[in-house]
């Protein structure tokens, strides 16, 4: 046992050595949370709309006025031809365009229908949905108000609640997201990098020739990243609660034991990786296709997995990533218990006592 | 002064206040070789890597191939050769490809290249391997033939750092007749070893420790006045008093 | 001979004899564009919904029957039980629950004002927004018609209605991948060009090869060129490979020119492989290169446009997204695929890019250092 604590001993003199790793380690995945928390957002506003009042009279211009006061557009110019609509998506100045017929005003006051055209870049299409209905909405307002009704008859209202998250803060989805990565290359990449580094030099046989147990020198290699990554949680937990104002309604400890497991996880890929490479451009290559791309695409935090064909929902059940992703969400933002979340406690628990198994396996092989 | 090949005056390298090398005075002349000695730590490499125009002095004068060495550090490169402690030819190229790559940088003519080439390739009898990668070549060849690359374009002066580390009796000494040949044809040879046998084949040597020069004279000069058999009980007087190791 | 062709001749020796980079080269590309597209569907379809009916009457039917049959709705719960619909929204079973009081159908024919209840799970922001969105386009339209159908026709039209039609441009079936595919084409040779070039000088600094080179009289602008041009076209040659399999799997063929692309990749290259080469000359070892270059990737991914608009951005993001290259390459890829955009339309862009490129570069020539 003593061995060991001096073999992490080591580990750590040579993390600290390494000024300007530490620094990133301990620094990006701050700089990254503050970053994505405050500039990432789904909501769709300030959008730019150009206008094409051919009618100019009272009624459209009230019209006009009303969508530049809205808070999801803005009013990039008004044009006078149709022709420059084009351009002007070309341009990509403008998301969305409103045609206001020359006739729009006397239809309007002659209490006929009226027409308008909407034109939407549908380069994006949820963007083009969303801004064609929140104008068609404005147009509805529009509708009440010019008829000088206080009501409509026969109108149902909607009364919406959005739950967990009343502002949509784009935070909620990332910083759990942003977290299962931090881990992921903290603990994986730098793990499988560290122990290649050193069979690279060559230090590693010299190593291996003392009496000291060869799985020691290893694990004390993961457990310097392990209390990083720790350190890591806390700082994005700290950030996110005080700084983004995300919210911690569940249990902490739940949060932090979950994480840790999260984090065995990580490091046992890491051995793993490498168990089976001797060099660090490989062991880094590997990380970043096995590892680092799969929990991108398939964790779910940025592209939604239920939209995905069913074989590729499938490779999403072995990723990691998703799982913890699940229940970082469930118990830091919901607030829910682990009476909701074994299941998915149970399936990492799993992953991590497979991979570990693997990779000592692993190790011994090479090491006889 | 333009007989001398490398002449410094006071020479120092301070990384955050450590005085790695402590105000060295030397010259050396041309033809000369000149054995840098000292144990591990003892400032040997800094110091050659700041007449190489590897690394900025941090005050005192030298210049090397008559070129000072702030103002012309790069008129000195295309007049010296070097080979380093660390293997640094390409192990991915082959041995031709490699002499080819910097012969070409020191601005050798294509027709030259290829003559120069069969020649070196037939002095080191790897005339079969010419077309391996360099990788794949045991050590001492290896060796070897950084050195043979280091001195391909005739260079005034050709440091060499621990050059013979690792390698066997037999290849050590074929690698000192190729130092001989070498100045044999005129080039001065720096060659810092902790192996104070090799001391014996320089004409003169200096001793660094703690980062400055405590003896400086011929081989047999030293052993005079130390009263020693060997260069290796030289050393052993000298560096008693040293105070660092690596 | 000029150095320069001798180093081109060596670098470019090294990397076909390196089968980590040409397995990344050919490899890379085909994962990502083949599987990543499946992947990056944000189209919202498949929303879940639990719908409470208190009233059980001819119209909240009406109601239901209209949100149920609507492509974008997945009816997952009609018991009625709030309690249960919650635990469903817990669950991640249902993204909405929507509640009809009793007394709709009432309240509605008496004029008296009628309320439905929507509950959002608001964690995907997304989801949460077009669902709601969807959810009220439907309600409104069924409110028309509801209106239109109870005032007779003939008499005086008190509610005069505006009719909107709406169209869709440049993506008229609404095919997330059209727009996703040219983003991920950026993000393939961005990360690609980010990381060779970033390992690359560290890699001769950890084993040693560096101070040869150093001690030679190499002009440094020729060193940095010989590192610079390789990748460049190994950059292209990514681009050529994507675009082909982007035409292969996905039928995408750009409404703009093919020309138009390689100009502002040839030039968004330099700038990458540039960045690159900055990391490569102050990172003092690989690990530390990577990392550096990694997260460096996932901010400019990230805030590039990619995965969230940029116009949803704050002000000061916005700003910094001035300047990140990544979000104008993805800018123009969409722009010239989808619109059609030429040269001159993206002749701005491509100027600041220019200047970036020049930037970073010379930037690269003075950093370096053959002596330290």
């Amino acid at each position: 046992m003593k061995q060991f604590y001096h073999f992490i001993l080591k580990e750590f003199y040579h993390i600290f050595r390494d000024r300007k790793t530490l620094l990133i380690l301990l620094g990006m995945p701050m700089a990254q949370i503050i970053i994505f928390g405050f500039a990432l957002s789904n909501e769709v506003k300030n959008a730019h709309i150009t206008i094409v009042n051919e009618s100019n009279g009272a009624a459209s211009v009230q019209l006009v006025q009303k969508i530049e006061a809205s808070k999801y557009f803005e009013l990039y110019n008004q044009s006078t031809r149709t022709a420059d609509i084009e351009k002007m998506f070309k341009k990509g100045v403008i998301k969305v365009a409103l045609v206001i017929p020359s006739d729009f005003d006397k239809t309007i006051l002659a209490q006929n229908n009226s027409r308008l055209q909407i034109i939407a870049d549908a380069t994006d299409p949820n963007v083009a949905t969303t801004l064609t209905a929140y104008l068609s909405i404005i147009i509805a307002d529009f509708q009440k108000e010019i008829n000088q009704l206080n009501t409509v008859p026969y109108t149902i209202d909607l009364e919406t609640r959005m739950m967990y998250n009343p502002q949509l803060k784009g935070a909620y989805n990332f910083v759990p997201g942003v977290m299962a990565m931090v881990l992921l290359l903290v603990c994986t990449m730098m793990t499988s990098l560290t122990i290649v580094r050193e069979k690279e030099l060559g230090n590693m046989e010299i190593l291996l020739a003392s009496p000291v147990n060869p799985l020691i020198i290893i694990l004390a290699k993961a457990v310097p990243y392990l209390i990083l990554s720790i350190i890591n949680i806390i700082t994005i937990l700290l950030l996110s609660y005080f700084v983004l104002d995300v919210p911690i309604n569940g249990s902490l400890i739940l949060l932090f034991a979950v994480s840790i497991l999260f984090i065995l996880v990580s490091l046992s890929l890491g051995l793993l990786i490498s168990s089976v490479t001797d060099s660090q451009k490989s062991a880094m290559f590997i990380s970043l296709i096995v590892m680092f791309l799969p929990t991108v695409m398939f964790s779910g935090f940025i592209f939604p997995i239920e939209n995905m064909p069913l074989p590729l929902r499938t490779i999403s059940n072995i990723i990691p990533a998703k799982w913890y992703f699940i229940i970082v969400k469930s118990v830091m933002i919901k607030g829910l218990g682990f009476k909701l979340i074994w299941k998915e406690v149970l399936i990492l628990t799993g992953m991590m006592l497979f991979l570990f198994s693997m990779a000592i396996k692993k190790f011994k092989i090479r090491l006889s | 002064m333009t007989n001398k090949a490398i002449i410094v005056e006071k020479l120092s390298k301070t990384f955050n206040g450590f005085k790695a090398v402590d105000e060295i005075s030397f010259e050396v002349g041309r033809g000369e070789i000149f054995g840098f000695l000292g144990a591990n730590g003892a400032g040997k490499t800094t110091a050659m890597k700041m007449l190489c125009g590897l690394s900025m002095p941090s005050s005192g004068k030298a210049t090397v191939a008559g070129f000072d060495i702030y103002q012309e550090n790069e008129s000195i490169k295309k007049n010296i050769g070097y080979m380093s402690q660390k293997f640094s030819l390409y192990e991915d190229l082959t041995i031709r490809e490699n002499i080819r790559f910097y012969a070409g940088i020191y601005g050798i003519r294509p027709d030259i290249i290829k003559t120069k080439t069969v020649q070196l390739l037939t002095q080191l009898s790897l005339e079969k391997e010419a077309d391996q990668l360099v990788g794949q070549l045991p050590l001492g060849w290896k060796q070897k033939l950084a050195f043979s690359v280091a001195i391909f374009h005739d260079p005034q002066i050709v440091f060499l750092d621990e050059p013979t580390g690792g390698v066997d009796p037999i290849t050590r000494r074929d690698f000192w007749n190729m130092i001989y040949d070498a100045t044999a044809k005129g080039i001065t040879v720096f060659v810092t070893t902790h192996y104070m046998d090799e001391a014996e084949y320089c004409d003169r040597v200096s001793i660094m420790v703690d980062g400055q020069i405590d003896a400086l004279d011929t081989p047999g000069n030293l052993k005079r006045l130390y009263q020693a058999e060997s260069m290796d009980q030289v050393f052993l007087q000298i560096a008693r008093k040293a105070k660092r190791t690596e | 001979m000029n150095p320069l062709k001798y180093i081109l001749e060596k670098e470019f020796k090294q990397i076909f004899r390196d089968p980590a980079i040409i397995r990344v080269i050919f490899i890379l590309p085909v994962i990502q564009l083949i599987i990543l597209p499946l992947t990056a569907d944000y189209e919202i379809k498949n929303i879940n919904i639990s719908i409470i009916d208190r009233d059980h009457s001819t119209t909240s039917n009406r109601l239901i029957h209209k949100i149920t049959s609507s492509n974008y709705f997945k009816l997952i719960d009609y018991s009625g039980d709030f309690n249960q619909a919650m635990t469903g929204i817990d669950n991640d079973k249902a993204d909405l629950i929507i509640e009809l009081p009793r007394g709709f159908e009432a309240d509605l024919y008496a004029q008296k004002k009628t309320t439905i209840f929507l509950a959002v799970n608001a964690i995907n922001g997304v989801k949460a927004n077009l669902g709601a969105t969807y959810l009220r386009t439907i309600i409104q339209n069924y409110n028309n018609d509801f209106r239109i159908a109870l005032l007779t026709p003939g008499r005086f039209n008190e509610l005069p209605i505006i009719e909107t039609t709406s169209s869709n441009w440049y993506n008229p079936k609404m095919n997330y991948k059209f727009f996703m595919v040219p983003g991920i084409l950026v993000l393939l040779i961005t990360m690609i060009g980010l990381n060779l070039s970033a390992i690359n000088i560290v890699r001769e600094k950890e084993i040693g090869t560096i101070e040869q080179i150093n001690v030679t009289p190499i002009k440094k602008i020729h060193f940095i060129l010989g590192k610079l041009i390789p990748f460049w076209i190994l950059g292209l040659i990514v681009i050529t490979i994507g675009l082909f399999i982007a035409w292969l799997f996905y039928g995408i063929i750009p409404l703009g020119t093919y020309f138009t692309i390689y100009v502002f990749a040839a030039v968004y290259l330099l700038i990458i492989l540039g960045i690159g080469l900055l990391i490569s000359t102050y990172a003092e070892n690989q690990q530390q290169a990577m990392l550096i270059s990694f997260f460096l990737l996932m901010i400019f991914v990230l805030m590039g446009g990619l995965y969230t608009n940029i116009d949803s951005m704050p002000e000061w993001a916005q700003w910094v997204t001035k300047f990140n290259p990544v979000a104008y390459f993805i800018e123009v890829m969409r722009r010239v695929v989808l619109k059609g955009s030429g040269l001159s339309d993206i002749k701005q862009l491509l100027s600041i890019m220019l200047i970036f490129a020049i930037v970073v570069n010379y930037w690269a020539v003075i950093s370096y250092r053959k002596r330290s």
